[in-house]
């Protein structure tokens, strides 16, 4: 623990984290992952994209918070108001959950918890409360399909994202994400550690169905029946106006960050650049510089894996709810399944 | 009134619903799919009834864009109804007007210059490309993949503008008089045109890359909603409907109309399978089959007038005519009486879109929600044509 926040109230500085969290990580990365994404989107699809709000559409993001904000909330009259209005702040919620225990850097890290991705996975499943409420609250026919779709599709896909990360954490043997970020970086292949280990190549099927996974979490197409815009209307969020809606809407792009952010953390190695380029073997030895360093190659990372996302998103059509039940049950578990066992076994051999 | 087979169909929902309402004490949902809602571009509204996520029963309810174009046709005069009937299928206008014309020349025993005809069908088969290669992007969009509408309406616009510098009018040139055409072609306009066909070619490949090979479009269309052969012919299907299941017929080969089609060598594409990847697919070789029935009548334009010899006041002699042509969403028809007056006694339009979608009651039973969206996408109707 840093000495600034020794003097502080347990409480004290848990609200400090929490803010640092919000202020240092999601604003800057929603915003810069929304921006980019609207150009990248743009130009796959021959078009210029936001150009008015700042230099080259820079202030889309604030331009549209401005919008929303401005909107009436309206609350249909039959719906459970309560809980309706609860819904956004759940999905939010599970997002903020999931951030606090990325590592950012050899010191910049909100908490540093011994069963950090077992702890990633568990709230990052608390958003499909907040989508079934949303779904059930709103009234709606076109809500309630929607909802009840993302709640079977959620917890489908929740699996094959357990047994992925498993081969990685049996390979590094710890479930901290600050452990698997240094045993990728000081890690070496075959004796050669100029790269040191990125899990990506020993874990490249693990990566993969990784991907798929957090793909269908974020209900990206191909796996977006839950909002379906040409079926559903609008899913879940069909009833939403106002800043609830910017909320989820945010609260989508946020949460891709997020679990790029993750991605990178298991399989690409987070923050950390192979230690063997600067001689260090542990990480007391990783200089300081790092904790400035860190974040920006962890972005960096992080917008790669966003954008092979996004990339997905916008060049696929959407598969059928029984299609994408199959493909998780009969697809992708038993090869995870399978995957386990390999890395097992080779863990074991070497 | 529900016909008596959609009556049948419907006391077999009824009787379905109660017997689940014994079994396992759900009920089903009615599901109001439209007016306003984004799948049926415009305000076609399909009321499902629902068992979980699967039809029971479905119908079509429609007329809620009647603008009563028929009724109007009566108080206008011939050369005023081309504005209205370019209103009908607002993506490809042009060939809205060229059936109506064509029932009036006949009428008055006239017939247009052989280059008035070549333009007329130059024309014609550019607003099939512009209004089939909006329905292959709005493909892409139904079925949850937005980059395929972006690149539509891209390459659209190059036939758009097209049909502008010949016409002046984008979405409703108004272009086609009785006894020929306004205006001759502009300068230029025949190699621009080349250029643009080139592009549309390039476009369909495109989309056949980004859509139809890719598998998860594949496991989408393929199998669902298939129209068997017979059942086509008996619900009055036309165009690629009806090709996609195997029907071999075409009206701008089959019929002998002074247009220019049979002046290009071109194919009339059909598909065994009759689903909905069929549909899609013969639409896309058909967009292909049109750049090459422009390209060739580009190629032959004689010289000549483009107008004939026509009174400047047009009065139409007593008589009745019918002409259908086909348009890009099938067969389209006018049926026009005449007592000899300045406008239309009667006129009757038989657009293809109305009986296209009559088939959806029987088509949607037992699918599911997402298929539903997919079938009325592959069917390719477009409001405009449904309630006229």
């Amino acid at each position: 623990m840093s000495p600034l926040l020794a003097e502080i109230p347990y409480w004290g500085e848990s609200l400090l984290r929490v803010l640092g969290g919000l202020v240092a990580v999601l604003l800057p990365a929603g915003t810069i992952v929304y921006v980019f994404l609207f150009k990248m989107m743009s130009f796959m699809q021959s078009r210029l994209g936001p150009m008015e709000a700042g230099p080259y559409g820079s202030m889309q993001l604030f331009a549209e918070v401005g919008k929303w904000l401005q909107k009436e909330d309206i609350v249909p009259e039959r719906a459970d108001a309560r809980i309706f209005k609860m819904a956004p702040i759940i999905v939010l919620l599970s997002t903020f959950l999931l951030v606090v225990v990325v590592p950012f850097g050899p010191d910049a890290l909100f908490t540093d918890l011994e069963t950090g991705i077992f702890y990633a996975l568990a709230v990052s499943s608390v958003s499909v409360l907040g989508i079934l409420i949303a779904g059930w609250s709103s009234a709606n026919k076109y809500s309630l399909l929607g909802g009840l779709r993302a709640a079977g599709q959620l917890i489908a896909y929740e699996l094959p994202m357990v047994l992925a990360v498993m081969g990685v954490v049996i390979q590094a043997g710890t479930m901290n994400l600050q452990k698997i970020v240094v045993a990728q970086n000081s890690g070496s292949m075959f004796g050669i550690d100029a790269v040191g280990h990125p899990y990506l190549i020993s874990q490249f099927v693990g990566f993969v169905i990784f991907m798929i996974a957090i793909q269908a979490e974020l209900t990206q197409a191909p796996f977006d029946m839950p909002i379906a815009e040409s079926e559903l209307v609008s899913g879940y969020m069909t009833e939403y106006s106002g800043f609830r809606f910017l909320i989820f809407f945010i609260g989508e792009f946020a949460t891709a960050g997020v679990f790029a952010m993750i991605a990178s953390v298991l399989f690409l190695g987070g923050w950390g650049v192979p230690f063997s380029w600067f001689g260090w073997t542990s990480i007391d030895e990783v200089d300081n510089w790092m904790n400035f360093a860190g974040p920006l190659i962890m972005f960096t990372k992080m917008m790669l894996i966003v954008f092979i996302i996004m990339w997905i998103r916008f060049s696929y059509p959407r598969l059928r709810e029984d299609q994408l039940q199959r493909f998780a049950w009969k697809g992708l578990i038993p090869v995870a399944l399978a995957n386990i066992m390999v890395t097992s076994i080779l863990k074991v051999v070497f | 009134m529900l016909g008596d087979r959609q009556q049948l169909s419907y006391i077999a929902a009824q009787a379905a619903d109660a017997r689940l309402n014994l079994e396992l004490e759900t009920e089903g949902m009615t599901l109001n799919i439209g007016p306003q809602h984004p799948a049926t571009h415009g305000t076609l509204r399909i009321i499902a009834r629902l068992d979980g996520e699967q039809v029971v029963w479905a119908e079509p309810a429609c007329g809620y864009m009647h603008r009563g174009y028929e009724k109007l046709a009566e108080v206008r005069t011939f050369p005023q109804v081309t504005t209205l009937v370019n209103r009908i299928d607002w993506l490809g206008s042009f060939a809205n007007e060229v059936p109506f014309i064509l029932a009036a020349e006949k009428l008055m025993g006239v017939e247009a210059p052989t280059r008035a005809q070549y333009i007329r069908t130059i024309l014609f088969e550019l607003s099939r490309i512009a209004n089939v290669s909006l329905f292959l992007g709005d493909l892409g969009v139904q079925l949850g993949a937005i980059t395929p509408v972006f690149l539509a309406f891209r390459d659209r616009e190059y036939v758009l503008n097209l049909i502008e510098s010949a016409t002046g009018g984008r979405f409703h040139p108004n272009f086609d008089r009785i006894g020929g055409l306004k205006d001759d072609l502009p300068a230029g306009w025949i190699d621009e045109t080349r250029a643009v066909m080139k592009k549309l070619r390039n476009f369909c490949d495109q989309i056949e890359d980004l859509l139809f090979g890719n598998e998860i479009f594949q496991s989408r269309t393929r199998g669902i909603g298939v129209i068997p052969r017979d059942v086509a012919l008996q619900y009055g299907l036309s165009g690629a409907n009806l090709r996609a299941s195997g029907v071999d017929w075409d009206l701008r080969r089959d019929q002998s109309l002074p247009m220019m089609w049979n002046k290009a060598d071109w194919k009339v594409w059909t598909h065994p399978d009759g689903d909905s990847f069929a549909r899609c697919w013969i639409r896309l070789q058909e967009t292909r089959e049109s750049t090459k029935i422009v390209d060739q009548l580009l190629g032959s334009i004689p010289a000549g007038p483009v107008m004939a010899k026509v009174p400047k006041i047009i009065k139409v002699p007593e008589g009745e005519a019918w002409v259908s042509t086909e348009n890009p969403l099938g067969e389209m028809g006018y049926y026009v009486v005449s007592r000899g007056d300045l406008g239309p006694f009667r006129v009757k339009i038989r657009s293809a879109s109305f009986n296209n979608i009559s088939i959806t009651p029987w088509l949607l039973r037992g699918v599911y929600v997402p298929d539903i969206v997919t079938i009325l996408a592959s069917l390719y109707f477009i409001l405009g044509d449904i309630d006229r």
